[in-house]
This record gives structure tokens, C-alpha cells and sequence, in this order.
């Protein structure tokens, strides 16, 4: 969205922040002669011999999820977090990853019925626990009347933390604290939209509580 | 290389790295004695521009006004991280990237890596919100393709959110002085607007705060001038209205102060200092509706009810504030090119090279692009963000829509042009032998004007003549840049697009019209009432009411939502966002969105969004000027007025928090 | 994070014993945990998942005191009919923290053994005698706006993060913990430590402790209470200052108030000089800013959090009228 405002077209131009003029200057005036071999090189030639760390070795764990109605019995890493493991072993790329520290919600699942961030839940603590991620909303083409309700208010703009506030949505509409539009705002704020598409998310969630 | 994310992250923090540590300069207030004057900004900008003698004319002055105004480094924080996916098949290159310009990384990607631009493929599908980050290319698109190589095999690269904050650009920190002469009917005599921000030791980047003061309101004498101060910190980049954002919370705080001297309501002020014309290019405006917005909002918001004495309005425990600022943010065009294709099934597909970055671009494109087809929108695919595509925009300076729209109308006006002259050439066609200027599309077929019985569909016409498509190719060589787009190299696609362009009357009309009287600009109002509670310094936004100047509304619905948007990053800046180095070493402290507040759901008021949706016929045959960014000038300046209205305190430094309103 | 072994334990003894043994860490939500562990602050070898242990209940004692079992979440307490009705101030405390879904996940114990938020202990990057003890205080002359300003030591100025925790340190709670050596009871005040020259002991458990529940005493229901906090942005962030009250006011005079003060505390901080204001006095405006006088005399404050002295007063003595003026 932003650039230069007086010369939009000069950001057609490619360009390397933090290096531009000595990484880039340098490389377009080795002109056609460059290849990738001497910027490859460089990163093992240089410098001292490198110094290994120890590093100690993964554990395994293994654990039977149930996600979205479907049951995998995975042996994991054990450092994995549910986020990780829906993302990365599952194919389930709808839930997303925004700060990774709870501090945006975007990887909101349901977890029981409930709304919790998977990305500070280890999988290998969700045996026995019913997930349903965003991919698990919709009944075969029959969307979920909350992601309707999204749709039809224009709740989002970019879609990245859509996930994370739909399954948040439907938490809050199952919990049943959030009467007015102060404590649907409120109890939605653990759902950062930096689009902000705020009102229109609380438009869709009143749509769905009086439906 | 690691196999997964959790041995990637383990072992990069067993690195150690060594280095000679040297005394590290670290703050922009501390070492404003080291400014220096940048020759331009991005792309060539002027950053001192001056008329008339400023100086003399602020010291004669009735009335003046001069303050120093302060924003801190603030950060893009779109939801999704930087990201990279990169995959050589031989010497071919494919890159999935979060970018702001596909045809941007392709270039990148070519010079740095030393390969020819065909052997490289980029994707940006789908972009998690950019707002300027995405807009330079930063280390990740480049080592993953390198890693890649390497290894042989597939790399993604993800940022951490903490290493967004260091790596990915942001917003520089401004001092911002700003003096403003007037005679005692407030008509301004003498602008004058310094800026001094911060860049780095290996790059240049101005933060042009004072660009939208060389234009905003009518003065014979101005003085706007920007200058750097490097610091130990990555490059600055654009940020959602660089330079207006922080620029218009100087210039209209600077504007309530001079009002509250006059004793003039501040709306009225702005309106004594209309700028009837862009007085430093000297040059009409192409539509300005700025007088409707000032009435229209201060309607909504019942500006009626504020008192002109701070601190005097109640209700209950809080202090009730009401406050106003002009919005403006340049419209900008590029050259762009697209391609329409007609199937024989019916169905119709634009591709262009630009991308969505949550703005909704598939959305309105497909609007234009079904107009122009005369089909339903369910039967127009619009497709981005892919570099093999005709090359369109870049997303940034709020252009893509005014830029891309146009040639994807024309080449899709093209290609029924195309459809109706195949009929009016085959006898077997009820519309043989017509004219082309007699015939028209509507709804998928194409039809005698004056006899709309003589008919028939695009399916028929191409099933008879066994085509299984139908395409046709436009560019638009329109730029609201002061030269005009060189042509495009000789056999590039580009090449071909506006040779074919020769003979598209939609493109013809667009390129003859002639601009170089006009000056491009988006304009609005931002009305604010604030709830003050003047024992514990918070702030609660009761209403924001804005009135936007945008030439013509494509789609209510998205643009209501990018204004809203902007709006919302603006009460980010008002309120809380705020990035803080450690002043000893330098390194970003609050690196996490714990730490760099964001708003969130509690924080937002109640908006409403209006528009004068009047075409701006100058700027492309679709009437419309960009919208991603206006939304967020003007606003921050408001919520400081309000702010002021309800206590009487004049907080010149963002954010707004409840510690300066306390002291 | 650094590689780990999950343990699953279905009983106190063996989560005890596992516990025992070097490098262990019990999880319940892991809402804290889990965030250290990815910025390797924290790098425990086992990781003792106790969500199987028997503590997640909430009973009523016959003294009318609560039971609140430590596995019980944030939002079960916040939302429970009994805290609600007789300990509003928990309810308010709870729900003022966090999001929706982090009190969904967190427990009642980790909330008692959650870290600080100070940004440098939370970057390894910089120095941190909580997290690296010895290796000094960066944050003593860096950004320091959130930093405390009572309990503060030359070696950290971090405060305690919790809401919850400042509700039950004016609820006056006593936390019941299992070790090898049986079970025993910590006063909520003995729980957290002040920093000192040792910032990295922030609590008084003993090695494979566990805590299984934290009860509140039976409350005259003549007390009136909140829980104020103030910050700068409307939710989803930890305070700059808050403070929980309650209060036994009868004929215009308090019979006895319990204070607590968050967000400028090294540990949830109970304002004893400003209950000693209260106690006895005239229930006005006057004696609420006495006791935030006193309440905040001991403060002392940085570079950037000197506004925390007086915010925290007009905190007090704001929780106190809105307190005093419930019917």
C-alpha cells in the first residue's frame, strides 16, 4: 500500500533494504559475470573454520489427535506445537501463524469447543482433545454460519488473521458472556486485525448471536 | 539447512557470533547536530522545496505559531511475516514470495542472483497485509533462493515476529518543526515545515513529512524542508502514507494551535486556507470536494456541540473532546498492462502482474473487468500476483487501482471489440455486415442497438468459428509522474501489449487526454469525539466520523473497510504503537506485539465512513483515485485535537499515552 | 526450543519424582512456559505434563472459604458462579488478563508461577540477572517505562506481570503445595520473593513442589471490592498500574481494607502502610489519598517510569471511591 507517494513506478525498481547500495551497487556492477557460485562460495570460504555446537537430539513423542473429526496417530517431535503440527504434518495451512507468543491470535483453533492459541500448545499434550482448525468449520460446501457472517460483512481485508477470529467467534458465541457490542469487543481482543477490519468482524459475530 | 522449523530454530541459537564492538549511535534526538540534507527522497523526490520568502513573512506575521512535534519509529506489523519459499528446477528459479510487487522480486532476484529475468517465476497469490513492509525486498527473498541452490531442494524462509521488528524496515522517528504565520482573519502568510528523521549507515531513506504541506492550504511563502541523521539501525522503508502520515499530525496540530490563537474555529480556519489550486506545481486540481468533506463531517459529528475552551465539556467522569484534520494523500497512476480472455465456455480471465495485498483487488478488478466484459461477475476470473503475467503495478503509493484498472477495461473492451468483429465479418452471423459502433455486449452477447432482437452470444459466435479463446492485450502508457513512461523494450510482452494497444480505442482515449495541467490529490476530514478520564490519563474514542475525497467509490464495501483500516492505524499511532531501541546498544526492545501495541477490538470506536464519490475524469476513464493510505493522514492529529478540546493538554509527542496526560 | 522430553503423569507421586530430577519443568496450560521455552529463557529436559492430576475443581470450604483445585483455568475461575457472587475482585482481576483463549489454556498455578515481562529478560540478547544471574541489569538504565518501582533491587526492576495474582494477595489466599516431605501451606504474602541480590529465586517452592490448589478465606459479605487497571491500550495487555480493594465500610467508617497493588511491584504487592491508613478511618477522599501516599512512600523510580509513582496513587484511590460507592 505505502511507497514513495510523488513516484510510485520508481518501486517497479528492485530493492534491497539494508543492504541496497553496498550489497546491490556491487553486485550490478558485476554485471552479466556474476553467477551464483561466488555468492554461494563466499558464505563457506570466509572467515575462520567454523566451531560445531553440540546439539542435543530431538525426542520423539508419540500421540493420537483428533482433528476435525479425523484421527492421526503421529510421532512427533515433542517440541511441536498443535500450530506447527496442523501446518506442517497435516497439510491444514488455514490456521496462521502471527507472533507465535500468543500475542495475536491469528492461530486460534478450537480446541474441546474451546478457542485457545495452538501455537502455545504442544501437540503432544492434545491426546484425547477434539481440534477443529478452520478447515473443519464448513460442512462439506455449507459454510459455517459464522464464516457466512464474515463473508457477507466484509470481516477482513488481507485474511490472515481470519481463521484465528472466525474460530475465535465461535468460541465467544458458545461461552455466552459477550451481550453487547463493548463485550463482544472486548472479549474479541485477543484477535489482532492489523487490517482493521474490527467493526465489521463485530457486525458479523452480532448476526450470527441473533440468528 | 534443517528439516524442520524446530531444528532450524535450535540451531541458529547455538550460534555464537564474534565481533568487535564499537560505540554504537543510537538515538535521533540525541544527534539532530548531525543532520545532513538529503539530495532527494525515494525516486527522486525534492525534499526543500520552497516559494516566496517564508522566513521574513513568519517573522511579520499578526499571529504565529511554532512548535516542535515529535513521532516515534513505528512498525508495519502486517499479520503475516516476511516469508519465502524458493525452488530451482535446473537453472530456473520459482519463488513464492509475501511481496508488494512480484514484478519488483523478479527484478531483484535477477540482478542479484546473475541470472536472465525469464528463468525467474514469482508468486504472491495471497499477501498478509503489506502496508509498505513488503514494498522493499529484504534478506529473506534472497537467501532462501541462495539456501536453495546450495542444497539442492526447496527452502522456506519465515521471519520470526521478532526478527520483523530488526530486519523488515519501519517507519523512522521525525522531529518535526512547524511554524505558522497568519494575519489576524487567520489567512496564512508564512509555512514553514523541518524535518529531521533517521536512516542508516549503509542506506538512504527520507520520511518526506513535509511533502503534503507544500500543497495542503494556500500560502504565498513556504519553507519545507527534510533532513537525515544516521543512526545504528536498519534501513527505514515506507510505511502506509510515508511521510503524510506523521507529516499531517505536525502540520494539523500546528493548524489547531493557530486556530485556538485566532480564535477561530479550526474547521473555518482550514476552510480560510482553502487551496483552490496546487499552488507550488502551480496546476488545477483534477476534483477537489475538500469544502464538502469539512461540511459533511462536522454534520455527522455534531461539531456544533464542542466548546472552544478546552476542559470544559463533561459527561460523567470523562472529559468530552472534540476535534478535526484535513486528510491527503496524492493520487498516483503507473503504466500497467494486462490481458483479457474470452473462452468459448463463456467465461472470461484478466491476468496482470500486480497483486492483492488484502486491499481487494481480485474484488474491484473483477467489477472493472466484468463491466467491461458485459458478464457476470461469477464469470470473470481475475488472476495476480504471478510474474509471468503482463506486468502491472506495484502495490504501494495507493495506485494500483487507478493503475491497472484502466488497461485491464481496456483489454477486456478488446477483446469483445475483437468478438463483434469476427461477427460483423462472418455472413452466417445475424450481425454481419453491421458496423462495430452499432452494436453492443450485454450479458454475455452482443446485439443490434437499434434492434436488440439481432442478437447472439459470445459462445456462438466463437463455437462457430471453432476458437477455443479469444485474447487481447492492453497497456496503459499513463503516469501522474512528471515524464512520461518510456516504451517498453523492444520484444518484451510489454512490447507486444502496446503495439496491440495501437488499435484499442479504450487505451487510445485514456493516453491522448492531456494531464500536465492537473495535480492528482485525494482529499478528507476526520472528525474525532474523545472520552477523556482526566484522573488516570486514558483515553476513549467515543466517534470518528471521516469524509473522503476519493473520486469514485468502486465497491462501498472494500472501500469503506481500507478507509476504516487506515483510521484504525492511525488511532495505533495516536494511542499506543511505539518502538523503543535500547539506548545503551541500540537493539529494538520491544520486539514482540506485547510489547508494540497494536489496537485492538476494545479500542475501536464507533466509525463511520463517508464519501463524496464524485469521478475524478482526469485521472483514468474509471473515476477512481487510491484509497489504501488517506485514511491514516490527518487522523492522528485529530485524535491530539480532541484530545486538547477535552483537557486542555497539549501533547506534542506520540502516542498519546495516559503518563504524558497525567505529568 | 531446545529438545525435551514430554512426561505424562497421572499422579502426584510420580510428578513429583519426575520433577525431582534435573531440568524438570511442570506444564499445565503452557501458556508462559511454551513462550520462554521458544526463546530459549526457559530449557527444562522434561517437561512434566500434570493436566491428569486431580486439581481441577472448585469447592466451597465449610469456613465459606474457596478451594480453587491449580489445574482449574483463568476463565473457569473468572466465570464461576461462587467467585463471581463473593469474590468479584478475583472475577474482575482474571478477566482484566490476557485474552479469551490464554485464560482458556492457563491455570490457576502457572498464573502464581508466571515470569515477568520485562523485555530484557525476555531477550537474550541483553543482559539479565533473572535470567543469567550475575550478568547484571540492562534494564536499569535502558527503556525502563514498564518497570517497577516498589520492591526494586540494584540487581532487577522487573515487576510481576499477574492480575490474578493481585486479587489474591488482597484475598489474603494460602497456596497448599506437595513435595517429598508431604504437603504444607505457603501465606500468599511468603510465595513471591522480592528480588534482593538474587532476582532469579522468585518463588519459595522446594524442589519437586507442586502446587495443588490455592484457597481464599471466608469474606464478611459486607465487603465491597474492585479491581482497577490502567494501561495503554483498552485490553489484551499487562497493566501500568492496577490495584485490587476490598473494603468493610459500616456507618461511613472502614472497618478493615485488604489493598493490593500490580504493575509496579517486583511480586504482587500488597500496600500494608495504606491499609493502615484506612483501617478505622473516615470512608472520604481524603483518607484514599492518604493511603495512596502511603501505600506508594517506599516507591522509588528509573529513568522512564518515574509516571508510575503517581499513576499508581490515582489508581488507589480511584479502585477505592468506585469500591466505596458500590451499594
Amino acid at each position: 500500500m505505502a511507497d514513495n507517494p510523488n513516484h510510485p513506478e520508481e518501486n517497479d525498481e528492485p530493492k534491497a533494504g539494508t543492504t541496497r547500495r553496498g550489497f546491490l551497487s556491487q553486485l550490478t556492477f558485476a554485471g552479466a559475470g556474476l553467477t551464483l557460485a561466488p555468492l554461494l562460495g563466499a558464505a563457506s570460504t570466509k572467515g575462520s573454520e567454523p566451531v560445531l555446537a553440540a546439539a542435543a537430539a530431538a525426542e520423539i513423542t508419540t500421540v493420537s489427535l483428533t482433528i476435525n473429526g479425523k484421527k492421526h496417530l503421529l510421532s512427533l517431535d515433542s517440541r511441536m506445537t498443535l500450530l506447527d503440527v496442523l501446518r506442517e504434518k497435516l497439510s491444514l495451512p488455514g490456521t496462521k501463524k502471527g507472533c507465535d507468543h500468543g500475542q495475536c491470535g491469528a492461530c486460534t483453533v478450537l480446541v474441546d469447543g474451546r478457542r485457545i492459541n495452538s501455537c502455545l500448545m504442544l501437540a503432544g499434550m492434545c491426546a484425547g482433545l477434539e481440534v477443529t482448525s478452520i478447515e473443519g468449520l464448513a460442512n462439506r460446501d455449507q459454510l459455517h454460519p459464522m464464516q457466512h457472517a464474515f463473508l457477507k460483512h466484509d470481516g477482513f481485508q488481507c485474511g490472515y488473521c481470519t481463521p484465528g477470529q472466525i474460530c475465535s467467534a465461535i468460541g465467544l458465541v458458545k461461552e455466552g458472556h459477550a451481550h453487547t457490542d463493548a463485550e463482544i469487543k472486548e472479549l474479541m481482543s485477543g484477535n489482532i486485525c492489523r487490517c482493521g477490519a474490527y467493526q465489521n468482524i463485530v457486525a458479523a459475530i452480532k448476526e450470527v448471536q441473533n440468528a | 539447512m534443517a528439516e524442520t522449523f524446530e531444528q532450524a530454530e535450535q540451531a541458529a541459537a547455538l550460534i555464537k557470533v564474534t565481533y568487535e564492538e564499537q560505540p554504537a549511535i543510537v538515538g535521533l534526538e540525541e544527534n539532530l547536530t548531525s543532520a545532513y540534507k538529503p539530495a532527494a527522497g525515494l525516486g527522486g523526490a525534492a525534499t526543500q522545496v520552497t516559494r516566496g520568502e517564508a522566513e521574513a513573512a513568519f517573522q511579520s506575521a499578526a499571529v504565529r505559531s511554532e512548535q516542535t512535534y515529535t513521532t516515534p519509529v513505528y512498525h508495519h506489523n502486517a499479520m503475516e511475516p516476511h516469508a519465502t519459499i524458493a525452488q530451482w528446477e535446473g537453472d530456473k528459479l520459482t519463488v513464492y514470495d509475501a511481496t508488494q510487487s512480484v514484478m519488483g522480486v523478479k527484478g531483484l532476484l535477477s540482478v542479484t542472483l546473475g541470472i536472465p529475468a525469464e528463468n525467474v517465476q514469482v508468486y504472491a497469490l495471497y499477501i498478509g497485509g503489506g502496508f509498505g513492509s513488503k514494498g522493499f525486498t529484504w534478506a529473506n527473498t534472497l537467501l532462501a533462493p541462495m539456501a536453495a541452490k546450495q542444497f539442492d531442494r526447496p527452502v522456506k524462509l519465515v521471519l520470526s515476529r521478532q526478527q520483523v521488528f530488526s530486519t523488515a524496515g519501519r517507519r523512522t522517528q521525525t522531529v518535526q518543526k512547524v511554524s505558522l504565520g497568519a494575519d489576524s482573519t487567520g489567512k496564512l502568510a508564512a509555512v514553514k515545515h523541518a524535518t529531521i528523521s533517521e536512516t542508516s549507515f549503509v542506506d538512504e531513506f527520507v520520511e518526506t513529512a513535509g511533502v503534503a504541506t507544500t500543497m495542503l492550504y494556500s500560502t504565498p511563502n513556504l519553507d519545507v524542508s527534510h533532513e537525515l541523521v544516521r543512526l545504528n539501525r536498519g534501513t527505514p522503508c515506507p510505511t502506509r502514507a510515508p511521510g503524510e502520515a506523521p507529516g499531517t499530525f505536525a502540520l494539523e496540530v500546528a493548524m489547531d494551535e493557530l486556530a485556538e490563537q485566532l480564535k477561530i474555529d479550526p474547521a473555518q480556519l482550514r476552510l480560510i486556507n482553502h487551496a483552490d489550486m496546487e499552488e507550488q506545481k502551480k496546476k488545477q486540481f483534477s476534483e477537489k470536494s475538500l469544502k464538502e468533506c469539512y461540511q459533511k463531517g462536522a454534520e455527522v459529528i455534531g461539531w456544533k456541540n464542542r466548546k472552544a475552551e478546552p476542559g470544559t465539556l463533561r459527561e460523567g467522569n470523562y472529559l468530552v473532546g472534540y476535534g478535526m484534520a484535513t486528510a491527503t494523500y496524492p493520487a498516483n497512476r503507473s503504466a500497467s498492462t494486462a490481458k483479457a480472455t474470452l473462452f468459448a465456455d463463456g467465461h472470461a480471465e484478466i491476468l496482470c502482474g500486480t497483486q492483492d495485498i488484502g486491499t481487494g483487488t481480485y474484488t474491484v478488478m473483477t467489477q472493472v473487468a466484468a463491466d467491461a466484459f458485459a458478464l457476470p461477475p461469477e464469470k470473470v476470473k481475475v488472476k495476480l500476483g504471478d510474474s509471468s503475467y503482463p506486468k502491472g503495478a506495484q502495490s504501494g503509493g495507493s495506485q494500483v487501482s487507478a493503475s491497472v484498472g484502466p488497461p485491464i477495461r481496456a483489454a477486456a473492451l478488446g477483446a469483445i471489440s475483437k468478438l463483434i468483429r469476427l461477427a460483423i465479418a462472418d455472413p452466417s452471423s445475424p450481425l454481419h455486415g453491421y458496423k462495430e459502433e452499432e452494436i453492443m455486449a450485454d450479458n454475455g452477447k452482443i446485439h443490434l442497438i437499434k434492434e436488440p432482437g439481432r442478437v447472439e452470444t459470445y459462445v456462438q459466435i466463437m463455437n462457430r468459428k471453432g476458437l477455443d479463446k479469444l485474447e487481447a492485450q492492453a497497456k496503459t502508457n499513463v503516469s501522474t509522474r512528471p515524464s512520461t513512461p518510456a516504451p517498453a523494450p523492444a520484444g518484451s510482452p510489454e512490447a507486444k501489449a502496446e503495439e496491440e494497444s495501437k488499435a484499442n480505442k479504450a487505451v487510445q482515449e485514456d493516453e491522448k487526454m492531456d494531464r500536465k495541467d492537473y495535480a492528482f490529490h485525494s482529499f478528507g476530514a476526520h472528525f474525532v469525539k474523545v472520552l477523556v478520564d482526566p484522573d488516570l490519563g486514558m483515553i476513549k474514542i467515543d466517534r470518528i466520523v471521516g469524509v473522503m475525497d476519493i473520486g469514485t467509490v468502486m465497491n462501498l464495501k472494500t472501500a469503506t473497510n481500507q478507509i476504516m483500516g487506515g483510521m484504525i492505524f492511525g488511532i495505533g499511532m495516536a494511542l499506543m504503537e511505539n518502538t523503543q531501541y535500547d539506548p545503551n546498544n541500540g537493539r529494538v526492545v520491544t520486539r514482540d506485539l506485547a510489547q508494540y501495541l497494536v489496537p485492538v477490538h476494545a479500542d475501536i470506536p464507533e466509525i463511520e465512513v463517508h464519501f463524496i464519490n464524485k469521478p475524478d475524469t482526469f485521472i483514468s476513464p474509471i473515476g477512481a483515485r487510491g484509497i489504501g493510505e488517506i485514511g491514516i493522514t490527518g487522523i492522528t492529529a485529530a485524535i491530539a485535537n480532541a484530545v486538547y478540546n477535552a483537557t486542555g493538554k497539549r501533547v506534542r509527542d506520540l502516542p498519546i499515552t495516559p503518563d504524558k496526560l497525567i505529568s | 526450543m531446545e529438545p525435551f522430553k514430554l512426561i505424562r503423569v497421572h499422579d502426584n507421586q510420580a510428578a513429583i519424582r519426575t520433577a525431582l530430577m534435573a531440568g524438570s519443568r511442570f506444564i499445565a496450560g503452557g501458556t508462559n512456559l511454551i513462550d520462554l521455552m521458544k526463546l530459549h529463557i526457559e530449557t527444562p529436559k522434561q517437561v512434566v505434563d500434570i493436566n491428569k492430576l486431580p486439581f481441577s475443581g472448585i469447592e466451597e470450604l465449610p469456613d465459606g472459604g474457596l478451594r480453587i483445585g491449580a489445574l482449574v483455568k483463568n476463565s473457569d475461575l473468572a466465570y464461576h458462579p461462587v467467585v463471581i457472587k463473593k469474590y468479584p475482585v478475583l472475577s474482575e482481576a482474571l478477566l482484566s488478563g490476557a485474552s479469551p483463549q490464554l485464560r482458556n489454556m492457563a491455570s490457576v498455578g502457572g498464573n502464581l508461577m508466571q515470569r515477568t515481562r520485562c523485555p530484557y529478560f525476555y531477550n537474550t540478547d541483553f543482559a539479565c540477572n533473572k535470567r543469567n544471574p550475575g550478568s547484571g541489569c540492562a534494564a536499569l538504565t535502558g527503556y525502563n517505562r514498564m518497570n517497577a518501582v516498589l520492591g526494586t533491587s540494584d540487581h532487577c526492576i522487573a515487576t510481576h506481570p499477574s492480575d490474578m495474582c493481585v486479587a489474591l494477595a488482597a484475598l489474603d489466599a494460602t497456596i497448599h503445595v506437595q513435595g517429598t516431605k508431604g504437603s504444607r501451606l505457603i501465606p500468599f504474602g511468603e510465595f513471591h520473593r522480592l528480588p534482593g541480590q538474587t532476582p532469579h529465586v522468585e518463588h519459595s517452592l522446594l524442589p519437586g513442589e507442586l502446587i495443588t490448589h490455592v484457597d481464599i478465606p471466608g469474606m464478611s459479605y459486607s465487603y465491597r471490592s474492585h479491581y482497577l487497571k490502567v494501561r495503554d491500550r483498552a485490553s489484551y495487555e499487562f497493566a501500568l498500574t492496577s490495584a485490587a480493594v476490598l473494603l468493610d465500610i459500616r456507618g461511613g467508617r472502614i472497618q478493615k481494607a485488604d489493598i493490593a497493588l500490580g504493575g509496579v511491584g517486583t511480586k504482587p504487592w500488597r500496600a500494608v502502610p495504606a491499609e493502615k491508613v484506612l483501617n478505622g478511618a473516615s470512608a472520604d477522599l481524603q483518607t484514599y489519598r492518604a493511603a495512596a501516599e502511603a501505600a506508594l512512600s517506599q516507591a522509588k523510580s528509573y529513568k522512564d517510569n518515574a509516571y508510575k509513582i503517581e499513576l499508581a496513587k490515582r489508581t488507589l484511590v480511584r479502585a477505592l471511591t468506585t469500591a466505596a460507592a458500590i451499594s
